[in-house]
């Protein structure tokens, strides 16, 4: 099976405005979804650039997907739809 | 753990009033921000209408750009606020406001029964209350607040768990009682009490509470730069985590914003070891049976206030930031330094030194790189001028300090962690203090904030994310040099 790839924006604005709490992710997520889920902390995905002064960061992208104001239980909730 | 929206909120406004002063129209643009936020037609997130959400804005504009909200009469457009941060010499003296208006006017502490009551025979509550202040009516209990002392004996014996505590959560949070309420349960600050620590700014859940902030005076001075002012700034040891990247390309990132160098106050910490394991020494040679540190901010606030007795037990040694200030001005004697930090309390530190002209905090230094669109990730490394010791920057977490001093003391030193100041801890203090001795150490490191600086008022990630960064920090890092 395919692995859900989780990719937590660690640009300065998703960062500042809240990505630095989704750093706990990394550690529980194997805890909880084994080896079905690949999470990693990325560079800045430009989401914050192309969605300008109305964005809502911080942002996660979940295969492809973005999540805006992300949260923990946010990303958990989008990830077990998935799985 | 999230972050919590008000504090999201806070970060908003801070963005869009660097952004406003960036514009060339500040006044006009400031005045804008409540609007934009919250513009003609949008869902009502918060409050009961969007005439009081953009009242609350305008507020937590006032207070963002360094005023008291205690002292705005309502008819002054936040332009008129805008120019008089502009023309501002000094920073406000007392850091805290309470917006009257976001405040929910929680009720006073008590103890309450609840719906869940089941009015059963047992009548539990009834015979644990030993004020008698229980009576059952209409199939429930009751409780007489006049005869209440809150003692919550009741809450623990109704086997429904009926029975809850309404909570006042500034209250509830503040170490000294420097929350009161006027009559209509709006709490109101006393500055003879406050201790400035920060804890009711991340306590109170209407986020009511506001830091006057200082970003205006520092983006000003960093407009000076062209004129040949120098802005220094000196970064708290607790800075590690709470941005992107490592240290290194947080100082080219600050540099970038528009400072001219960055010092670490952990050189400072390096000197404040030094001179703290030396009086440690000489200190335990003379008998003295304990002494506490004396870098915390909240804590040196708490004694001048609230404990000046235990005066002769706290080290005389200045604070990290102090040596770190005097170095910078004995190297640039003109220059403008700014203390980046997680904790209110130093600006008040900061009001009795003329060696550290202004203090911002991380949410406001990360507000300042998101409006100047500055991508931490994407800079350089760029070495510290001074590169400081492992002792010297673990003093941002609880038991950094005393390991410090530890490491350097030659006497046989057993520390003792006050981990947060807070009723209880409090208590261990006094206790000493009555006693003359410590029970359980002789040097006794007190962190207002729960986990140390990491823990402070105004971080932006949890102390957890931050230990690990510091970790990572410290691997490289030299030992302190032992003198012989």
């Amino acid at each position: 099976m395919k692995k859900i790839d989780v990719k937590i924006c660690l640009g300065t604005s998703c960062y500042v405005m809240g990505s630095s709490y989704l750093q706990e992710l990394v550690d529980m997520i194997p805890l909880k979804f084994g080896d079905k889920v690949n999470i990693v902390g990325h560079n800045c995905l430009g989401e914050c650039v192309s969605r300008g002064e109305h964005g809502k960061p911080p942002y996660v992208q979940i295969d492809g997907e973005i999540v805006e104001s992300a949260t923990i239980e946010k990303v958990l909730e989008h990830i077990e739809k998935k799985l | 753990m999230s972050v919590k929206q008000f504090i999201q909120l806070k970060k908003e406004v801070l963005i869009r009033i660097i952004r406003a002063f960036l514009s060339g129209d500040f006044a006009n643009n400031a005045r804008l921000i409540p609007f934009e936020m919250r513009p003609k037609g949008t869902e009502v997130s918060y409050r009961c209408c969007i005439y009081k959400e953009r009242a609350v804005l305008r507020d937590r504009v006032i207070a963002g750009l360094g005023f008291s909200i205690e002292d705005d009469d309502e008819i002054t457009e936040l332009a008129q606020y805008a120019n008089r941060a502009l023309e501002r010499k000094k920073p406000h003296f007392q850091p805290l406001t309470i917006i009257d208006i976001a405040c929910k006017g929680c009720a006073a502490t008590r103890v309450f029964v609840t719906d869940i009551c089941q009015g059963c025979v047992a009548r539990m509550c009834m015979q644990s209350c030993k004020f008698n202040a229980i009576t059952f009516a209409a199939g429930k209990s009751v409780i007489d607040a006049k005869k209440c002392k809150n003692c919550k004996m009741c809450i623990s014996a109704c086997p429904y768990g009926a029975i809850a505590q309404i909570r006042v959560p500034c209250e509830d949070s503040c170490p000294v009682d420097a929350i009161e309420k006027n009559e209509n349960g709006i709490a109101r600050i006393d500055y003879e009490r406050c201790i400035s620590c920060g804890k009711c700014i991340i306590n109170c859940p209407f986020g009511a509470v506001h830091e006057k902030s200082q970003i205006v005076d520092v983006l000003k001075n960093l407009e000076n730069k062209s004129k040949g002012v120098k802005i220094i700034a000196m970064t708290a040891p607790s800075i590690a985590g709470q941005f992107p990247g490592d240290i290194y390309q947080l100082k080219s990132a600050i540099i970038k914003a528009g400072f001219t160098d960055v010092y670490e106050v952990a050189m400072g910490a390096d000197i404040t070891i030094k001179n703290e394991a030396a009086e440690f020494d000489e200190r335990m040679k003379e008998g003295v049976p304990f002494m506490t540190t004396s870098c915390c901010a909240g804590y040196n606030g708490f004694i001048k206030k609230h404990l000046p007795d235990i005066k002769k037990y706290v080290s005389d040694t200045k604070t990290p930031l102090y040596y770190t200030a005097q170095k910078v001005k004995s190297l640039y004697p003109s220059a403008i330094t700014v203390f980046i930090g997680p904790c209110v309390a130093k600006k008040n530190e900061a009001f009795y030194n003329d060696n550290i002209d202004y203090v911002i905090n991380y949410e406001e230094l990360g507000a300042l790189f998101i409006a100047k669109n500055i991508e931490v990730l994407d800079c350089e490394k760029s070495e510290y001028g001074v590169e400081s010791s492992k002792q010297g920057r673990g003093f941002g977490v609880t038991s950094g300090v005393a390991k410090a001093v530890s490491f350097l003391a030659k006497t046989q030193s057993d520390p003792v962690l006050i981990n947060g100041l807070n009723k209880q801890t409090i208590n261990v203090l006094k206790q000493a203090l009555r006693e003359g001795k410590c029970a359980q150490g002789n040097i006794v490191e007190v962190m207002c904030c729960e986990n140390g600086c990491v823990g402070g008022n105004a971080v932006i990630c949890s102390a957890k994310t931050a230990q690990n960064a510091l970790n990572k920090l410290l691997e490289k890092s030299k030992d302190i040099k032992k003198e012989n």
